[in-house]
């Protein structure tokens, strides 16, 4: 099982350790810098690296790279599903997950990380039990602290621990009850010159914050829930239930958790909601090319594309760029050759526009490739899978 | 107000001051101190030294401060054993206390402090803990049992603690139950031997029911757990899998993933033809589409276990080919496994899709991902024929882009290419020609010259190409080097008249200024073989080459079994078993797929030696130059052989057929000239006049020593001709097939054999009766494989009464078929001047395995993946003492041929293939374990109705 955590920052050092099991010497984190020498950026670190005696897994984020060290036959997905859950947990506990934020509160770091593997062996990773045995850090806390002497370390077994529920915890009491889900899609899509769809998915979440007094029971349903490929459930869904009516059954844990995640694959094709008008030209014999790129709304349902951002890689004979947007800012690096333009909100009676001139390499025969332009956007309240749009939410205590 | 002020030092040393702190008399500065000792624990400053002032803290009533001391004592007990005897009191008194999270804390903590002492004093209040009323501390009592065991296995055992353990897995309490089961995982991994886990279809219930409610990571050890057990049916399998299904579901990619595992095991057990079979199938697509969605390390090894998946059963994903494309954004890590992924999963249906983006690829920034992009072009020419063309085309283009390693990669793969489909694509050399001078890789220059060597013919300025490699022969790399020389010895082959000077050079080159022992060897061979007979060289160099195979890279179908067991675990991410790299196993329990119903080979075999195990090699398109030296001195055993096998072929024994071949066609060449044919043509006859007159064309071969000996040896194989018994196939002794009192005093006994090529039936004929018997006729019934008499039968003189004669009829296989059964029944007809009389006997069938029945290693990976696994058969053959050469050469003389061996966990595996006469091959595997008698032979064949016979036929071989 998991006998060490080492969280090591950008630079290299290692600034916190952690043993569950006997100490193992820091230096075998040397085999980890040799193969984050060897890797370009960081997030090319490989994730599991075996060194004479043990095997190193990593995850990296937060710029924190966090190092497991296992000594016998683990799964390695165990191993690496852990670490991420140690990343939310301080991300919950401390609102940031940052080598600051972890320094500063290392006491409660510890006693965390104790409280979540005994010997290796994962003991409690729900957010809302350890919340129970270990208290968030809060300022108005560490005063009661300083002043009662009392301390941020329960002495009650959390009641959740041993429940059939063990996500949610007795004895929650709210004087408003209210419920919100977020369903967040994202969709991944390819499309070609002519602005027809070569590929396209979705993957979508349900975030759930739910302050709901004593142990309520939620239904939920879709309006289409066909149209989900491959769901993946909080484990307090009932999936019986989802089997055999579709419906979502659950005891929900007290606060943010995510629900469900799903995808919807390319079979249902989706209409994308926004286009792209674009003419890019090279003339042979000429130094310079032309450059013209529209961005437009199409089947939004009436809601508004924010968060526009256009990105092309521009063929490497392009010197450089003069060019106009209609709207937003846009920056042209002329080593890496990329092009990137905030556009911001799309006006559907002003369609924002970046138009110009390039200037090619003197000399060089016109640059055949067309350059990919990715674009993000974001679109308030639509679901693009139609599906996941909740028809009905029961709740009901027993 | 932060924990970073408890970093801050002073001036008077940091120990003393926390040493003042910790003996304060405040509990709050107390408290503070332990805090800033713990936090430069955590950085892995040294405060052992405190250890005393600690451990007075720990008899407390605040909770956080008694935490606090505990994570101290985890990390120093070991340091400072004799203090930490201090601790023991308060622990045992905790054990006692009212609060269960007390009493869980206290034999937690205790579990971690590794000192012999305190284990001692760990056992009482552990019994009670693990009995304890709250299962919370039940839960924590059983992870403590594991930590016991850890550093004191003997103390565990005696104290009755797994047994304990074992009664855990049907607690009430479901995390307990995962718990329990974790720990006897834990302590089973450890000592293989010990059968903690003796599961039965009870225990498995409680598991299953214990899987609907414990926590993720319990459901991760449940699964696990399961994935061990094997069930006694395939009811019990299709229960279990309806019942681990759910799972797949589940938000945790770890429990998807070893729920996949059960499935992928489970699913052996069960018939293709049944419903659930074809849903289980198309259930498990979708989870493992979506671990693609995760984050990047979760991708990663869930890409390692897609691997074998899909080697496995490419059924699942074949439609998923979108999903393996590789983004932009994808670590370097990621996307070299998509991209494996992609090409096993390339077919004629997505092929243009792939194409398109394995070329889009070829133009990234990533170098590494270029290289393997463009290989990854070529395995698709080689693997879909269809695509080939278009293959070629992209790899033109990308050719045209010059960016160097693109050149030198797409080089490489057209050679293969041009060896998997000759003749078709060699219009592209002209333009790769073009980029010789930019080739700076060996792999790449090597490339390039075999293709100038095998084409030379159509390139006009070959002999100047490859005079300017030579100019550095010496420089270049020893690939290169032995390429360059074969290729222009194959100039000179094609080219005698200009490239004389070229040839002498490259051999002198090579024998005489060159230290490399196989540059040197392959030198001579050449030198000898152009001056004693250079149509025989021709027969050898310009040979032409097997076709390579479309998979590479396949892991071994045994290993590849193994590995699928291991789905989910570090093994599944290296591709190698668990005992191969695991350290401090101890002899780890070898797992196998269970096997289809029906078969009643027992599953689990435990492992003899835990010695590591070599990586599988990973069979080259190319072959290396261990292969060519290999495929040189094989030359195949004697010249190839068509139609019917002549009965009195010249050569015997492998070993001297590369003379052999030689010789043949050098008698041919005295009459004829010239001439490639040499065929089978029994030309022994002519032996004594060899000398000097073989109209050799190079007047340049560097020594004519070969004159005299040509015929010396001509006359050495005169002999061979005639001798009647020499070391082939295994005879069996004659038998009694037609005792005299059913023919009128005929008594015939007889055996079959075979002998380079031709099967004789070897008859004696006894005469009982009181008259002479002459006119003899033998005539055979229609049977399975077409055996006929060569000849007829001839029996020179009457025979008298009392007298016996002994003849060998010749058969061959082209007589009319028609399935006996007994498959090997033979239906024979005997005629004389007195009746006709009938018999029937049984052949042994490895009279029907031919000479050239040795497969390709590739091809037989790739043959051995093709057969459905319906189609193998299993024996035992019991009571064989050889070891595994002695085997391989008893069988290499019935022409079974071993193509590889390799040492798996102390038992050998060997990989035979052998043909049958009407061209049906049969693959095997036969796994010897160094202290057992009995082997196991595992059997693959299209017609798996000669399974039986093919077995017995090794039986017979193996033990004559």
């Amino acid at each position: 099982m998991i006998h060490s955590l080492f969280l090591i920052n950008a630079s290299g050092d290692i600034f916190l350790e952690k043993h569950w099991k006997s100490v193992v010497s820091r230096s075998v984190c040397d085999y980890f810098f040799e193969a984050q020498e060897r890797a370009s950026e960081a997030e090319n670190v490989p994730p599991v690296i075996p060194t004479p005696h043990h095997y190193l897994l990593s995850v990296y984020r937060h710029k924190i790279f966090f190092v497991a060290v296992i000594q016998t036959e683990v799964p390695p997905l165990f191993v690496i599903e852990f670490l991420h859950r140690v990343v939310d947990t301080f991300q919950d506990y401390f609102g940031v997950c940052s080598e600051v934020m972890i320094k500063d509160n290392v006491v409660v770091v510890y006693e965390v990380l104790e409280e979540m593997l005994d010997n290796g062996f994962p003991l409690a990773t729900e957010s809302n039990i350890l919340k129970e045995l270990i208290k968030p850090p809060t300022i108005l806390r560490t005063v009661v602290n300083t002043i009662t002497g009392s301390t941020n370390v329960g002495d009650q077994l959390p009641t959740g621990q041993l429940s059939v529920v063990p996500w949610r915890r007795t004895g929650v009491k709210y004087t408003n009850n209210e419920a919100y889900f977020d369903v967040i899609e994202e969709i991944d899509a390819i499309i070609d010159k002519s602005g027809s769809t070569i590929t396209a998915e979705i993957q979508g979440v349900i975030d759930a914050c739910v302050k709901l007094t004593g142990m309520p029971d939620l239904t939920l349903s879709f309006m289409n829930p066909r149209l989900l490929d491959d769901v993946s459930f909080h484990p307090c869904v009932r999936f019986k239930r989802w089997e055999s009516e579709r419906i979502l059954s659950f005891i929900p844990p007290d606060g943010n958790f995510r629900l469900l995640s799903y995808h919807v694959s390319a079979q249902n094709l989706v209409a994308i909601p926004v286009y792209v008008k674009h003419n890019i030209s090279f003339r042979d014999g000429s130094s310079l090319g032309r450059f013209e790129i529209t961005v437009g709304p199409k089947q939004t349902m009436g809601k508004t594309i924010e968060g526009v951002m256009v990105a092309s890689q521009m063929p490497k004979g392009v010197l450089n760029m003069s060019l106009t947007p209609s709207q937003g800012t846009h920056i042209f690096d002329p080593v890496t050759k990329l092009l990137s333009w905030d556009v911001g909100k799309i006006n559907p009676q002003k369609l924002p526009s970046l138009k110009g001139t390039m200037s090619l390499q003197a000399g060089a025969s016109k640059p055949d490739e067309n350059p990919t332009i990715n674009l993000q956007f974001k679109i308030q309240q639509l679901a693009i899978s139609g599906s996941s749009a909740t028809d009905e939410c029961h709740c009901r205590w027993p | 107000m932060t924990d970073s002020k408890y970093f801050t030092t002073t001036k008077k040393g940091e120990i003393f001051e926390l040493k003042a702190e910790l003996n304060s008399d405040k509990k709050e500065k107390k408290k503070e101190a332990v805090k800033k000792v713990i936090a430069s624990m955590t950085v892995g400053k040294d405060v052992s030294a405190l250890f005393p002032d600690v451990v007075n803290c720990m008899q407390t009533d605040n909770l956080e401060l008694k935490k606090l001391v505990y994570l101290y004592l985890m990390n120093y007990a070991k340091s400072q054993p004799d203090m930490a005897i201090m601790a023991v009191n308060t622990f045992v008194k905790d054990c006692e206390d009212p609060n269960p999270l007390i009493r869980a804390l206290a034999v937690r903590t205790m579990g971690c402090i590794r000192v012999d002492k305190i284990t001692e004093y760990l056992c009482e209040p552990l019994r009670k803990c693990l009995k304890d009323e709250d299962p919370y501390v039940r839960k924590t009592a059983a992870v403590c049992v594991a930590k016991l065991h850890d550093i004191n296995a003997q103390l565990v055992e005696d104290q009755g603690f797994l047994d304990t353990l074992k009664d855990l897995i049907s607690d009430s309490n479901p995390m307990v139950v995962a718990n329990a089961v974790a720990a006897l995982s834990e302590i089973a991994e450890s000592h293989p031997s010990s059968n903690l886990l003796d599961l039965n279809p009870q225990s498995i219930n409680k598991l299953l029911t214990a899987l609907n409610e414990c926590t993720e990571w319990g459901q991760i050890f449940i699964l696990d757990c399961l994935a061990n057990y094997m069930p006694k049916d395939d009811r019990e399998a299709q229960s279990i899998c309806e019942r681990v299904t759910p799972r797949l579901s589940h938000a945790n990619s770890a429990v998807v993933l070893s729920a996949v595992k059960v499935l992928m095991k489970f699913m052996e057990m069960l018939s293709k033809d049944l419903d659930y079979y074809g849903t289980l199938l198309k259930k498990l697509a979708p989870p493992l589409v979506t671990l693609l969605s995760a984050e990047p390390e979760l991708q990663y090894v869930a890409l390692r276990n897609i691997n074998l998946i899909v080697q496995k059963r490419p059924e699942i994903l074949k439609h998923e080919m979108k999903v393996f494309f590789v983004k932009y954004n994808d670590p370097i890590y990621v996307k070299l496994e998509k991209l494996d992924i992609m090409i096993r999963l390339a077919s004629q249906a997505n092929i243009a899709q792939v194409l398109a983006e394995l070329k889009e690829y070829a133009t990234e920034v990533d170098v590494d991902f270029v290289r393997k992009a463009v290989r990854a072009i070529g395995r698709c020419a080689i693997k879909v024929e269809q695509s080939a063309e278009r293959c070629v085309s992209t790899l033109l283009d990308l050719i045209q882009t010059k960016v160097n390693y693109v050149v030198q990669e797409a080089i490489v793969v057209i050679k293969d290419i041009f060896r998997k489909y000759p003749n078709k694509y060699e219009s592209v050399i002209a333009t790769l020609c073009e980029n010789l001078d930019s080739l700076d890789e060996p792999e790449a220059r090597a490339a390039m010259i075999w293709i100038v060597g095998e084409y030379a013919e159509r390139i006009d300025n070959a002999d100047e190409l490859l005079e300017s490699f030579l100019e550095g022969f010496h420089d270049e790399s020893t690939q290169v080097q032995l390429q360059l020389l074969t290729a222009i010895v194959k100039l000179f082959l094609k080219k005698p008249t200009e490239t004389q000077e070229l040839v002498q050079q490259v051999l002198s080159l090579a024998t005489q200024d060159s230290d490399n022992p196989d540059l040197r060897d392959r030198g001579y061979i050449y030198w000898r073989l152009l001056s004693t007979d250079p149509v025989a060289a021709k027969e050898v160099v310009l040979a032409e080459k097997p076709l390579i195979s479309e998979e590479t890279d396949l892991i071994e179908p045994t290993l590849l079994d193994e590995l699928i067991c291991y789905i989910g675990t570090l093994a599944s991410v290296y591709h190698k078993p668990p005992s191969a790299f695991v350290e401090g196993s101890r002899g780890v329990v070898h797992k196998s797929l269970p096997p289809r119903t029906g078969s009643s080979e027992s599953a689990e075999s435990p492992d003899t030696a835990p010695s590591g195990v070599q990586a599988p090699e990973q069979p080259a398109v190319i072959p290396t130059q261990g292969d060519l030296l290999g495929d040189l001195l094989n030359l195949d055993l004697g010249p190839p052989v068509s139609g019917p096998p002549m009965a009195t072929s010249s050569v015997q024994m492998g070993a001297v057929d590369l003379l052999g071949g030689g010789l043949d066609s050098l008698m041919g060449d005295e009459s004829e000239g010239l001439r490639s044919d040499v065929g089978g043509s029994p030309a022994m006859g002519g032996g004594g006049s060899g000398g000097g007159s073989f109209a050799a064309p190079s007047t340049a071969a560097p020594a004519n020593l070969a004159a005299p000996l040509g015929s010396g040896l001509g006359d050495l194989f005169d002999l061979t001709g005639g001798v009647g018994t020499l070391p082939g196939s295994y005879v069996a002794p004659k038998t009694v097939w037609l005792p005299a009192m059913k023919a009128k005093g005929l008594e015939i006994s007889g055996t079959f054999s075979r002998q380079v090529g031709s099967i004789s039936m070897d008859l004696v004929l006894t005469n009982k009766a009181l008259q002479v018997m002459s006119d003899f006729a033998i005539q055979f019934n229609r049977n399975s494989f077409g055996l006929a008499p060569a000849a007829p039968l001839q029996v020179h003189a009457p025979l008298a009464p009392n007298q016996s004669v002994e003849i060998s009829l010749p058969l061959n296989t082209v007589g009319s078929v028609m399935k006996m059964d007994p498959l090997n029944n033979l239906q024979v007809a005997v005629k004389n001047n007195i009746d006709v009389f009938y018999f029937s006997t049984l052949y042994p069938l490895h009279i029907l395995f031919v000479e050239d029945g040795k497969m390709e290693r590739q091809m037989f990976l790739a043959t051995w993946k093709d057969i459905p696994n319906e189609n193998e058969a299993q024996f035992q053959i019991k009571d064989c003492s050889l070891n595994a050469d002695a085997i391989s050469s008893k069988l290499q003389g019935s022409n079974i041929f071993t193509i590889a061996k390799r040492n798996v966990e102390g038992q050998d595996m060997l990989y035979q293939s052998l043909k049958l006469t009407n061209g049906i091959w049969v693959l095997a595997e036969l796994r010897i374990q160094p202290s057992n008698p009995s082997f196991m032979l595992s059997l693959k064949c299209r017609a798996p109705e000669v399974a039986p016979y093919v077995f017995q036929a090794y039986e017979t071989v193996l033990k004559n």
